[in-house]
């Protein structure tokens, strides 16, 4: 391990306070940018209730459920990202580069193609299809990784999630091209991280999720302190290792699976907002996770705002502004270490 | 934390000349007849004696004969000429790096390849094949100088881990920078074609340009594959044992992405190749590079032909993507080699 620094109870609370203000204010700004902006006074009057009826329509029907879904998406994938990197005790895990989304992209695919012509209230059906999606390739890639004796030694996930990761990518990319040209474009879209989720009905399916599991991890923050430590003194201080690790592992890859169920295959976030966090605050987990959580949104939230803003009207996918950052980070972090 | 990448096993070259050369003869020969099957089976089905007669005697007036030699001929020698130059680019990228799971599809040279393909057609839609051809050369040489440069700035730093992470960063970052050009651009449909791989559109024209220049890479890599050997043991017994290892490096890592790059330019993006058919002849012929870079030749064509007719037969007469049959074999082929690999560290 790195030397231990760990900021005093004040400086954190501070941090986190920045960074929610931080948060508000992207959201304010993406809330008025877009195809038709919104200058603040508008925004003002709208919010209370005096708007237009064109501008009640863009910003409750169209831009706030957006923002919303991108929000917690954000925030499931910085969690998601933080719990792999200390299971896995490995700095460079993300969902993405883990093969998760691409499992969880896949049953997305085959929903498209069987049910996506049913009625929407199936839209809450489908983060259970990426959960499915999400938990059988772990179970593929933990099986894999996993050995007697040993049990499962982090290189070797990485290396076999990585894999998968490219492997599930091409069949992806061979069941749709026999599909229709608009529910390819669909999975195109879905690959390149365009934030689609964008009513309320979709903020419905995410928010439940989170506000169940973000507490469970927050009571486990303790266990992924020492997680994150060697194994045998995870052992020695009488962490049931494989058990914790697998209920952790779970719960990582449902945020992300529900996640990009509804925001696009969007990599990277759940890899920079820890890192981020924990250069701000320190490696203890009960400090460092709220501040990852709110980053990861902030991070989501003004990629997809870039993106919207760069091309109209349809505008680039946030997951192609997120990797354009992200990617880039994540080679300087491997150069560093 | 990484885990430091320590390889204690002793190696000996094993060398086995007389399966060598008969893996390399065989193998010509059942080429031969793949390919007369290839060319054989197809929409309209033709029989061996007419493909037999059509290429060896051109007739201009027949319908089968233009058929053989106007569409399927091109096409096939095709699949044969990127079977092989993928194959000994990954046996080579295998040897310089002593990475097993080295290979052009993982470490972001196909990927370097695309995104410069996308930037070419953003800017002149109709560019020449010579042009193409360029372009993804300097991609893949984008792509692979990204991941072995960031891979090797720390010491000791080019483990099977550090690279296959750089790579898949790096394969990230470029495509995303593709996609990026090409919705700007409105090219979303073209560059998808090229992200499945095709094999249909191969003329003769492409062919004579990138016939000779395959030849001469691996060519080049046969004359190089001794030193190869020797540079597959360690920088430092190749040094030791008096090697210019810095030239040997980048004349095998030119004749990489000059090979890498031609594939991309003729099928677009096919992972897997590489990967798999230096490790089946390395199983056949052991370590001599001198008959690993031949013998991948030969696999390798083989093996892309083979794929290639299963690609058009599973669901004629549509064509399956001919990566994602490549994929249904090499995807367990990785994942074996993952998890070998990561036992030994």
């Amino acid at each position: 391990m790195s030397i231990i620094h760990q900021a005093s109870q004040k400086k954190v609370r501070l941090i986190f306070f920045i960074s929610v203000v931080v948060l508000v204010s992207a959201f304010i700004i993406s809330v008025a940018t877009g195809y038709i902006s919104l200058s603040p006074s508008q925004l003002g009057r709208t919010i209370f209730g005096f708007g237009t009826s064109q501008e009640n329509l863009i910003l409750f029907s169209f831009r706030l459920p957006r923002i919303l879904v991108t929000i917690l998406a954000g925030m499931g994938l910085a969690l998601s990202g933080a719990i792999l990197q200390s299971v896995t005790r490995n700095p460079l895990s993300d969902p993405g580069i883990l093969g998760i989304n691409a499992g969880a992209g896949l049953m997305v695919v085959i929903y498209v193609m069987y049910f996506s012509s049913e009625a929407t209230s199936f839209i809450y059906v489908l983060p259970f299809f990426a959960l499915v999606g999400g938990i059988l390739t772990t179970i593929v890639i933990y099986l894999l990784s996993f050995k007697r004796g040993e049990g499962v030694e982090p290189t070797r996930l990485v290396l076999v999630g990585v894999g998968l990761a490219s492997a599930i990518n091409g069949l992806i990319f061979t069941l749709t091209a026999r599909l229709e040209e608009e529910q390819n474009a669909f999975i195109a879209n879905w690959i390149a991280g365009r934030i689609w989720g964008d009513d309320w009905i979709f903020v419905l399916a995410l928010l439940p999720w989170l506000l169940i599991l973000s507490p469970i991890i927050f009571s486990k923050a303790h266990i992924l302190n020492i997680l994150n430590l060697n194994e045998n003194v995870s052992v020695g201080l009488g962490v049931k290792v494989e058990r914790e690790r697998r209920l952790l592992l779970l719960i990582a890859v449902s945020l992300a699976a529900v996640s990009v169920s509804v925001s696009g295959g969007i990599a990277f976030i759940g890899l920079m907002a820890p890192h981020i966090a924990r250069n701000l605050v320190g490696p203890r987990h009960q400090s460092f996770l709220p501040i990852a959580a709110v980053l990861g949104s902030i991070l989501l939230l003004v990629s997809d705002t870039i993106g919207r803003s760069l091309l109209d009207p349809s505008g680039i996918p946030a997951g192609i502004i997120v990797t354009i950052i992200g990617a880039p980070y994540f080679l300087y972090l491997m150069a560093k270490r | 934390m990484l885990i430091k990448n320590k390889q204690t096993d002793e190696k000996q070259i094993v060398s086995r000349p007389v399966i060598g050369l008969s893996v390399i003869i065989l193998g010509l020969f059942v080429l031969v007849i793949c390919l007369v099957f290839a060319i054989s089976v197809g929409a309209a089905h033709i029989d061996f004696a007419t493909v037999w007669n059509s290429i060896f005697h051109y007739n201009e007036s027949g319908k089968a004969d233009q058929v053989i030699v106007g569409i399927r001929l091109p096409r096939e020698l095709g699949v044969v000429l990127v079977g092989a130059a993928l194959a000994v680019s990954g046996a080579i990228m295998q040897g310089i790096t002593r990475n097993p799971l080295a290979e052009p599809g993982l470490l972001g040279i196909n990927a370097g390849a695309g995104f410069a393909l996308a930037c070419l057609l953003a800017f002149q839609a109709h560019a020449s094949y010579i042009v193409i051809m360029f372009a993804t050369f300097l991609g893949a040489g984008l792509g692979a100088g990204m991941v072995f440069g960031i891979s090797s700035i720390k010491r000791g730093g080019l483990s099977p881990l550090r690279v296959i992470l750089a790579g898949s960063a790096v394969m990230y970052l470029l495509t995303a920078l593709a996609d990026g050009v090409a919705l700007v651009f409105h090219l979303t449909q073209d560059l998808s074609i090229w992200k499945i791989g095709s094999t249909s559109g191969t003329n003769w024209m492409q062919l004579r340009l990138a016939v000779p220049i395959v030849i001469i890479g691996i060519l080049i890599a046969i004359v190089f594959s001794k030193k190869l050997t020797i540079l597959s043991f360690g920088e430092d017994i190749a040094k030791g044992l008096g090697e210019r290892t810095t030239l040997i490096k980048v004349v095998l890592m030119a004749v990489v992405l000059v090979l890498a790059g031609i594939s991309v330019s003729l099928v677009g993006a096919l992972a897997f190749v590489g990967l798999m058919v230096p490790h089946m002849v390395r199983f056949l012929v052991g370590t001599d590079y001198r008959w690993i870079i031949p013998c991948s030749a030969v696999f390798g064509s083989i093996l892309l032909v083979l794929s290639d007719t299963a690609a058009r037969m599973i669901n004629a007469p549509f064509e399956t993507p001919i990566g994602a049959v490549v994929a249904i074999i090499g995807i367990p082929f990785f994942l074996y080699l993952a998890r070998r690999e990561g036992r030994r560290q």
